[in-house]
């Protein structure tokens, strides 16, 4: 981690025309070392993949500036700017067969063919598209084509690696060990690289930080073990984690020596003042109304908890996930064992203080995270 | 499909045969008109069985023509040059043109694109008389009228509507990410262009050439009022064929077979092109 490899200063994007047309990206400001894995993390439309077309250079940027490896880039044509990508549609050329597609670059770039032969040779090694080298993009599957493609922008040599949604197209066994082959790969190259994606598996995965987006605007960008301890709002507190964190909206509530989160239904969760941090203790009773929220395997089951009646029961495997009608809503449990509840059977559930994550009502920002201000 | 009757066989067979037989009857018929005199043409009934002869042909090629009041001098040769010359030249031009539009119309969306593209087609659908007159007297003050120049200027108006409104919808059918990849490989915009866009392009390109070579071809009007007899195609050239003394039938079946061997080869010889490029492009748009 040294010199930036990429910065990206107040970065808008309009479809249309300025400040009237469709706001895509907006004032996103982020620096990404050399060297490092990021992922663009979000749902369809946050603005994710137009971030990643203005750098590489498919997008005009509206107004904000993007330097790679501290050269201005944002004005530039995409053949000036260095940065290779794997594009989502895989994009191969049609008439070339897979090493073609592979070796275009390196061939434009004047390299003599015996490196270029030996460099095709160690990367569909790596992605496993060894037998089907000789081919054409038509008569491969869609995993294929996609390693095809994230092939053709590992092997260059660029500044930056822009890879938009690599292996959504992969089984799942090839791409855990993908995933691993890849950051290996990126990682003892020194290479940089962004990736986007919608699988938050991945983006965990490869990625050494994460950029959260929704909406077009940058919602956390830290690391995969931050994000999760320490979600900056309720968006990315509920938006990263499977299953999804629970929340509920709360008063509190002050009675001697107690603090109660009043829930809907009549419920209340109810903690002695020591229990929490001092700092945590003072923010709580400054406000009225919180929304909690608390990470499904933080939930407890435990004879003096709050009622909740079971609404559905699922063993995946190695974890049970267990969905409870609960403070009007829906509340959901992980569980590692094998667990036997009948539909509507009664439980009771408990949350520790330190599994509790406070949001503020109103900006939906974080306040706390367990016994630490956010 | 291997599920049909004999019956339903049988009656295919006869549908497809009545249908060949209503489109290809005047092509044959000209076919046989055009080895035989005008005595043998106008005999009625006519006759299936005559003594062919090639004098038909031999007065196109050697551009006399003789009839009962004399020998009279046609241009035809002169004119089936003119015609191939017209249309290879305003095809030429409109692809060097309309390709490279095309391709910014399908690609880039710049303010008002939508209705330079449309005024552009309008020109297909003006009718030609309603812009003749005033093309005249234009061209005549410019010193275009009776000019290859002018002809082919005006044989424009029906070559470059159809080649960028055809090639467009190939362009478009190309995802812009082949391209995007490309230029990223370290390539210009213009090298996309001719690297990728064009060859991916390329059988719309060449149907949508075919047709407005055929259409350059057919077209009469503006040749009629806008050349003079060294300068005109086959299409007007064959009005020569009336003549004084009488309608020169045989003569027209030969000119007619003779001009429309290039357009008919070229046709069969890009017959699925040609499907495909009208299917595509005109459905699109």
């Amino acid at each position: 981690m040294s010199a930036s490899a990429i910065t990206i200063s107040g970065v808008d994007k309009f479809y249309g025309p300025i400040d009237r047309g469709v706001h895509a990206v907006k004032n996103l400001t982020m620096e990404i070392a050399k060297g490092e894995i990021v992922a663009l993390l979000g749902s369809s439309g946050c603005g994710k993949t137009s971030t990643l077309r203005m750098i590489a250079g498919f997008e005009e940027v509206s107004r904000g500036a993007i330097s790679v490896g501290g050269r201005k880039v944002h004005t530039l044509a995409p053949v000036k700017r260095n940065v290779a990508m794997a594009f989502e549609g895989y994009s191969l050329y049609p008439p070339l067969t897979v090493r073609e597609n592979m070796a275009f670059a390196l061939k434009a770039a004047r390299l003599p063919k015996s490196e270029v032969d030996a460099k095709v040779a160690s990367i569909a090694k790596l992605l496993e598209i060894e037998d089907i080298l000789e081919r054409y993009p038509s008569s491969i599957s869609g995993g294929q084509q996609q390693r095809a493609s994230l092939g053709r922008a590992l092997i260059r040599n660029a500044d930056l690696h822009l890879l938009d949604e690599p292996m959504g197209q992969l089984e799942p066994q090839l791409r855990a060990v993908l995933r691993g082959r890849i950051k290996h790969f990126i990682k003892e190259r020194g290479l940089t690289a962004i990736l986007v994606t919608h699988d938050q598996t991945e983006a965990n995965a490869l990625a050494d930080r994460i950029a959260v987006m929704e909406g077009g605007v940058l919602q956390q960008f830290d690391t995969p073990d931050m994000i999760k301890r320490r979600p900056a709002n309720l968006f990315t507190g509920t938006f990263v984690g499977e299953p999804p964190m629970n929340v509920f909206e709360a008063y509190v509530g002050n009675t001697v020596g107690k603090i109660s989160l009043k829930l809907p239904d009549g419920l209340s969760l109810d903690y002695d003042k020591d229990a929490f941090s001092a700092p945590v203790r003072d923010q709580l009773l400054n406000r009225e109304r919180v929304v909690i929220g608390v990470r499904p395997y933080a939930v407890r089951r435990s004879k003096d908890g709050v009622p909740a009646t079971v609404s559905a029961n699922q063993w995946l495997g190695d974890q049970t996930h267990i969905a409870a009608d609960f403070a009007g809503g829906s509340l959901v449990l992980v569980e590692h064992d094998r667990t036997r509840l009948e539909l509507g059977a009664p439980i009771n559930v408990s949350i520790d203080p330190k599994n509790l994550h406070v949001f503020d009502q109103a900006s939906g920002n974080a306040i706390s995270h367990g016994m630490e201000l956010a | 499909m291997e599920h049909t009757s004999l019956l339903e066989r049988v009656l295919r067979g006869i549908a497809l045969t009545l249908v060949v037989i209503f489109f290809m009857f005047p092509i044959v018929w000209i076919f046989m008109m055009s080895f035989q005199t005008n005595e043998t043409i106008l005999r009625i009934p006519p006759q299936l069985v005559f003594e062919p002869t090639l004098a038909n042909y031999t007065a196109l090629i050697t551009g006399k023509l003789e009839t009962a009041s004399g020998t009279l001098d046609i241009a035809f040769m002169r004119n089936l040059w003119n015609s191939v010359f017209l249309s290879v030249t305003s095809v030429a031009v409109a692809l060097l043109l309309g390709v490279p539009a095309a391709y910014a119309f399908a690609r880039h969306k710049f303010r008002g694109s939508e209705d330079i593209a449309f005024t552009l087609l309008s020109f297909r659908f003006a009718p030609a008389l309603l812009v003749l007159l005033p093309l005249t007297l234009y061209f005549q003050k410019l010193g275009l009228a009776n000019t290859y120049f002018g002809l082919i200027w005006v044989y424009q108006l029906i070559c470059l509507p159809l080649i960028l409104w055809i090639v467009r919808g190939y362009f478009e059918d190309i995802p812009a990410d082949i391209e995007y990849a490309y230029r990223i490989g370290g390539h210009s915009w213009f090298a996309t262009f001719r690297k990728i866009a064009l060859p991916l392009a390329g059988p719309g390109i060449a149907a949508a050439g075919l047709l407005a070579f055929i259409f350059a071809w057919n077209n009469f009007v503006f040749a009629l009022v806008l050349a003079s007899a060294d300068k005109q195609p086959v299409t007007v050239g064959a009005l020569a064929f009336i003549t004084s003394s009488g309608i020169q039938y045989g003569q027209i079946s030969a000119a007619i077979v003779l001009s429309i061997t290039p357009t008919l080869a070229l046709a069969l010889y890009a017959q699925r092109y040609l499907v495909e490029g009208l299917s595509l492009g005109a459905v699109k748009g």
